[in-house]
Formats: structure tokens, C-alpha cells, sequence
């Protein structure tokens, strides 16, 4: 009767014996993450057809420096180095580049999709060290919530985007009136999936309410923090929607400003 | 009826195999019925750990299909039965026979964790109050029926053997039911940094999918946890805050 001598030892990598597809869900993560990193930096390094009329991609802005209406400083600084690569969007991608980087969410997710540590629950991993969170660079993972700070200001200022993107410029006489375009909803549904990811993060939710025991002795963060929770229950599914739809966002503006789509004017 | 096959490994800390066993599957049947079966029919020798047969001691933990299970919650409805069906015991802990590990090292752990302080009395009769809405978040913690299947799948332990480093979700869920609980005033912040090893944790989330109360062990219990060890340790405004504080004091 007996069979197959296998040892209950250290398995190596990828050796299971689930027998599902426990693949899948890294090999997609991997390839999702992948695909919005590539187009963002590109995105980012392009400098051009950020903006359409009202519209402002959600990479660039806040536009500190640059050649569009929407530049808060004028055009590119003159003490800029020739030899170092310009554009708006580098100036502040960083910030919700690193919001995103250091999400407890996405930490498990790239952890597990591009480091393989663990490739999925129960596989076998390829490297026998191990030091988690607790070493240089990762122990810097701890900073998430001045990354949270940064990204609530991000999401006032995308807010005023889309307020800014109701008000249309006649081309003849110049002046504005109010209105909206596709690209107007583009903008808007992109804040609402940013507003629910960013408003679920463990750190706002842990501020708020969650680091007291005694949390019924303030009303307001009770508050607070049963609506944090509601929206931290589903954090993936806001992380995904929002990364596809800031994404999906800049990528409406450019193709507008490229003259390949046409902005459909709804009021 | 129909029949299903099964790979059940047999063995001892020195060594063992799997073997091929087969049995009677029924409606609403169980892993555990399985091994029950198999027992009585083609291995008396056959170990394996449980006593209730109803989700609630955390005795029968095992791997099916490689994945950690309690046997006799994990219905044969559930498993595709074309294949035969995989039966090993836990990784994370020394095996003593079968299906049976030795999971003693996790008792031992639970002992090194500051335990509850109480603040003094709310009345003279040595009583205290507490809201309703303080003990229900720590309420969901305390569902736990120490299966330690989390401690199996949590690489950590399983693939990393932090054994000595680490003290496992189990633990972490244990420490987060104490630390936010409304009447303790124990601060157990630097053993989680230093002794619990809470760092060492990656969020992957295995421990919160396997475990069978369903805790959200990762997003209620340990995510919070990092977060006051951050609170206490890596907060530059909050360390400089503190370090005003205590010079003030002074
Ligand atoms: S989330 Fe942390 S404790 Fe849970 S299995 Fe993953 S590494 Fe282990
Ligand atoms: S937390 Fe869940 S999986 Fe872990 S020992 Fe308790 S009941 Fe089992
Ligand atoms: S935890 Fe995901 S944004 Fe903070
Ligand atoms: S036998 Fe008690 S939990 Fe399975």
C-alpha cells in the first residue's frame, strides 16, 4: 500500500499539494501592479497632453510647476538642471505613489505577487531567510500614515479639480460657464474610488479610533471610526477600483488632448 | 453511495509516507468520519487528534488537500473526489504520529504574554463598567478554539521556523484581545516590537483565510497592533511629543 516517499520537510518553491489553482491570484496581482506601473511612469514622463479644456489628469496634479492653465507656479523653474528630466507629474507622483507603495493592503499583496514570500497560503517558498518588516528598507513600511496625510490633501486637491473641470471657456469670447463632460464624471467617479480607498486606510482608521480602548468615552471617533471600518472591510476592492480609475482618468485627458477620443459634452 | 480515495500520511518524527486508504463516502460526511472509517476498517493503528466532531475544540486540526483544515468541519461534499484527497498533519509543529503534531511550544508561548491588569475597581463592591461598544471589538478575539491551524499556515513559522522570534497570529490575536480590551492597563507595545516579533509578520493574510471563527485576524487583531507599536516606536512626531513630555515632567 504505501507510496511516494515524500518529506514533511522544508518544501521548495512553488511545492504544494493544493491541488487548486493557487496561481492565479499572484500571477494576476503581479501582472495588475506591473501594467499601472509601467503606464503611470510613462505617463509621468511624457510632460505633454496632460490637460484637455477644463480638465487636468489626476498624475499631474497639483501642477506646481508647468506649461498648462492649471500650473500653480507658472512654467518649469529656470534653476531647474539641464541633465535631470522634467516633468509636473515627477515633482508630486511620489506621494501617492509611496501612499500606495506602503498600504498594508498592497504590502501583502506585492509581498506575496512579486517576492513570493509566501507565493500563495501554504506554497513553498523560494528563499530560507527571512527578516519581514523588522530591517532596513522595510521597517520604513512604519511612515504609511505621513503618506496618508499627504494623500488626504491629494484628495482635496483633486476634488477642486472637479470642480474646476465643470467650468467650460467659449473659445470665441473666452469666458466660462458652467457644465459637464464625460471627462467631468471621469474625474469625478475617480475621486469617489480614491475618497473610499483613501478613507479606509488601516492608519486613518487606527487614528481615529481604533488606538483607544475606551472609545465610547468620545462619540465623534466612535463615529469616525465605525465609518473608517465600513470602508477598511472591502480596502482591496477600493484599491483596485480607484488604481484602474486614476489610471483610466489620465489616460481619458490624454487621448482627449491627442484628439483620438472626443469629449462628450453632456450639459 | 460512492467511494473516494485518500493519501493519508503515516509516520513519525523519523520519517514516514504517504499511504493509499479508501472509503464509503455518505451525505453530509466529514473528513474526520473518513479517517474514522478508515480506522476501524484498514488501519486501527492510525492516529489522529479530536473530541468534539463539532468545530469547537480545535483538537482535529489537519492539511487537506494541503491546506489547513479541521477535519471534521471540512465536509467530503466540499473536496473534489476524482482525485484522491491528501491527509497530512500540521507543518509548523514537531510530529508525534500520523496526523498527530506536538503543539505544545504554543502553550508555551501563551504563558510568556503579559497577562490582564485590570485598572482598580469602578465600585465598592470590586466591580467595574464597561460600554458595550469597548468589549465588542475584542469580542470577535475571543471566538478563538486554539486550532493553531493560523500558527500552521502563517509562513513565518511554517516555512521559516521564527519559532523562537515569532509568536504567530494565534498569539497576536490573544495579545490584541488584551491590549484593547477597556479595563486593562498593562502596555504590551515593546514585547510585541522586540519578544512577539510582530515585524516578522508580512500581512500576506493566510492566518485570517484559514482560520475557522472567522476572526479577521490580520485586519482587526494584528494591523492594529502594528499600528500602536508605531504609535510607540516609529512616530517621529509622536516620539519627539513624548520625549517633550517627559522633559517637561522632569
Ligand atoms: S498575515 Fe502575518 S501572521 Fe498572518 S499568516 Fe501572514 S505573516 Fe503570518
Ligand atoms: S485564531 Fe482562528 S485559526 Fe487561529 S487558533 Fe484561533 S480559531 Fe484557530
Ligand atoms: S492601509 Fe491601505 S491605504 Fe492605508
Ligand atoms: S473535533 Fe473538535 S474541532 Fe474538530
Amino acid at each position: 500500500m504505501a507510496n511516494e516517499q515524500v518529506s514533511l520537510r522544508q518544501r521548495t518553491f512553488g511545492q504544494t499539494l493544493r491541488p487548486d489553482a493557487w496561481w492565479v491570484q499572484p500571477v494576476v496581482v503581479f501582472l495588475g501592479l506591473s501594467a499601472f506601473v509601467i503606464y503611470s511612469t510613462w505617463a509621468a514622463f511624457q510632460g505633454a497632453h496632460y490637460h484637455f479644456g477644463p480638465y487636468l489628469s489626476p498624475f499631474y496634479s497639483p501642477e506646481i510647476f508647468g506649461d498648462s492653465p492649471h500650473s500653480l507656479f507658472g512654467p518649469k523653474p529656470g534653476w531647474w538642471p539641464g541633465w535631470l528630466p522634467f516633468s509636473p507629474a515627477l515633482l508630486i507622483l511620489w506621494a501617492p505613489g509611496g501612499f500606495r507603495l506602503t498600504c498594508y493592503y498592497y504590502r501583502g499583496a506585492y509581498y506575496k505577487a512579486f517576492w513570493s514570500d509566501p507565493p500563495a497560503c501554504a506554497v513553498g517558498e523560494p528563499r530560507q531567510r527571512y527578516l519581514g518588516e523588522n530591517r532596513f528598507p522595510l521597517i520604513m513600511q512604519n511612515i504609511h500614515r505621513y503618506f496618508l496625510f499627504l494623500a488626504l490633501i491629494f484628495i482635496a486637491l483633486l476634488t477642486h479639480d472637479v470642480w474646476k473641470a465643470m467650468w467650460f471657456a467659449d473659445p470665441a469670447t473666452g469666458k466660462t460657464t458652467f457644465g459637464i463632460g464625460l471627462g467631468t464624471i471621469v474625474l469625478a467617479v475617480n475621486v469617489c474610488l480614491l475618497s473610499g480607498y483613501t478613507f479606509g486606510c488601516h492608519s486613518l482608521r487606527h487614528l481615529l479610533g481604533g488606538g483607544k480602548d475606551e472609545i465610547s468615552k468620545a462619540p465623534a471617533c466612535a463615529q469616525a471610526y465605525r465609518c473608517v471600518s465600513c470602508l477598511n472591510r472591502r480596502h482591496m476592492l477600493w484599491a483596485w477600483t480607484s488604481l484602474v480609475a486614476v489610471g483610466f482618468a489620465d489616460l481619458y485627458v490624454r487621448l482627449c488632448s491627442m484628439g483620438i477620443w472626443t469629449d462628450w459634452r453632456i450639459l | 453511495m460512492s467511494t473516494a480515495t485518500f493519501k493519508i500520511w503515516r509516520g513519525d518524527a523519523t520519517g514516514g509516507n504517504f499511504v493509499d486508504y479508501t472509503a464509503q463516502v455518505s451525505e453530509g460526511m466529514v473528513v474526520l468520519d473518513a479517517l474514522h472509517q478508515i480506522q476501524a476498517t484498514q488501519a486501527n493503528d492510525l492516529a489522529c487528534r479530536w473530541n468534539c466532531k463539532a468545530g469547537k475544540c480545535g483538537s482535529c486540526s489537519a492539511e487537506v488537500n494541503g491546506m489547513p483544515k479541521l477535519t471534521c468541519m471540512t465536509r467530503m461534499s466540499q473536496l473534489p473526489l476524482d482525485k484522491p484527497v491528501t491527509i497530512e498533519p500540521m507543518k509548523a509543529f514537531p510530529l508525534v504520529k500520523d496526523l498527530v503534531t506536538d503543539v505544545s511550544w504554543n502553550f508555551a508561548v501563551k504563558k510568556k504574554i503579559k497577562p490582564f491588569k485590570p485598572r482598580a475597581p469602578d465600585a465598592p463592591d470590586g466591580s467595574w463598567r464597561m460600554a458595550q461598544a469597548d468589549v465588542d471589538r475584542v469580542q470577535e478575539f475571543r471566538k478563538c478554539i486554539e486550532c493553531f491551524l493560523c500558527q500552521d499556515v502563517c509562513h513565518v513559522l511554517r516555512e521559516h521556523h521564527k519559532h523562537d522570534e515569532f509568536i504567530g497570529p494565534r498569539f497576536l490575536v490573544y495579545v490584541a484581545a488584551l491590549e484593547m480590551h477597556p479595563l486593562d492597563t498593562e502596555d504590551r507595545r515593546a514585547d510585541l516590537k522586540q519578544a512577539h516579533g510582530i515585524g516578522l509578520c508580512n500581512i500576506t493574510k493566510c492566518c485570517t483565510k484559514v482560520c475557522p471563527e472567522n476572526i479577521t485576524i490580520t485586519d482587526n487583531a494584528i494591523i492594529p497592533l502594528k499600528e500602536r507599536v508605531v504609535d510607540g516606536f516609529y512616530d517621529p512626531l509622536r516620539w519627539l511629543l513624548n520625549s517633550a513630555k517627559k522633559t517637561l515632567k522632569r
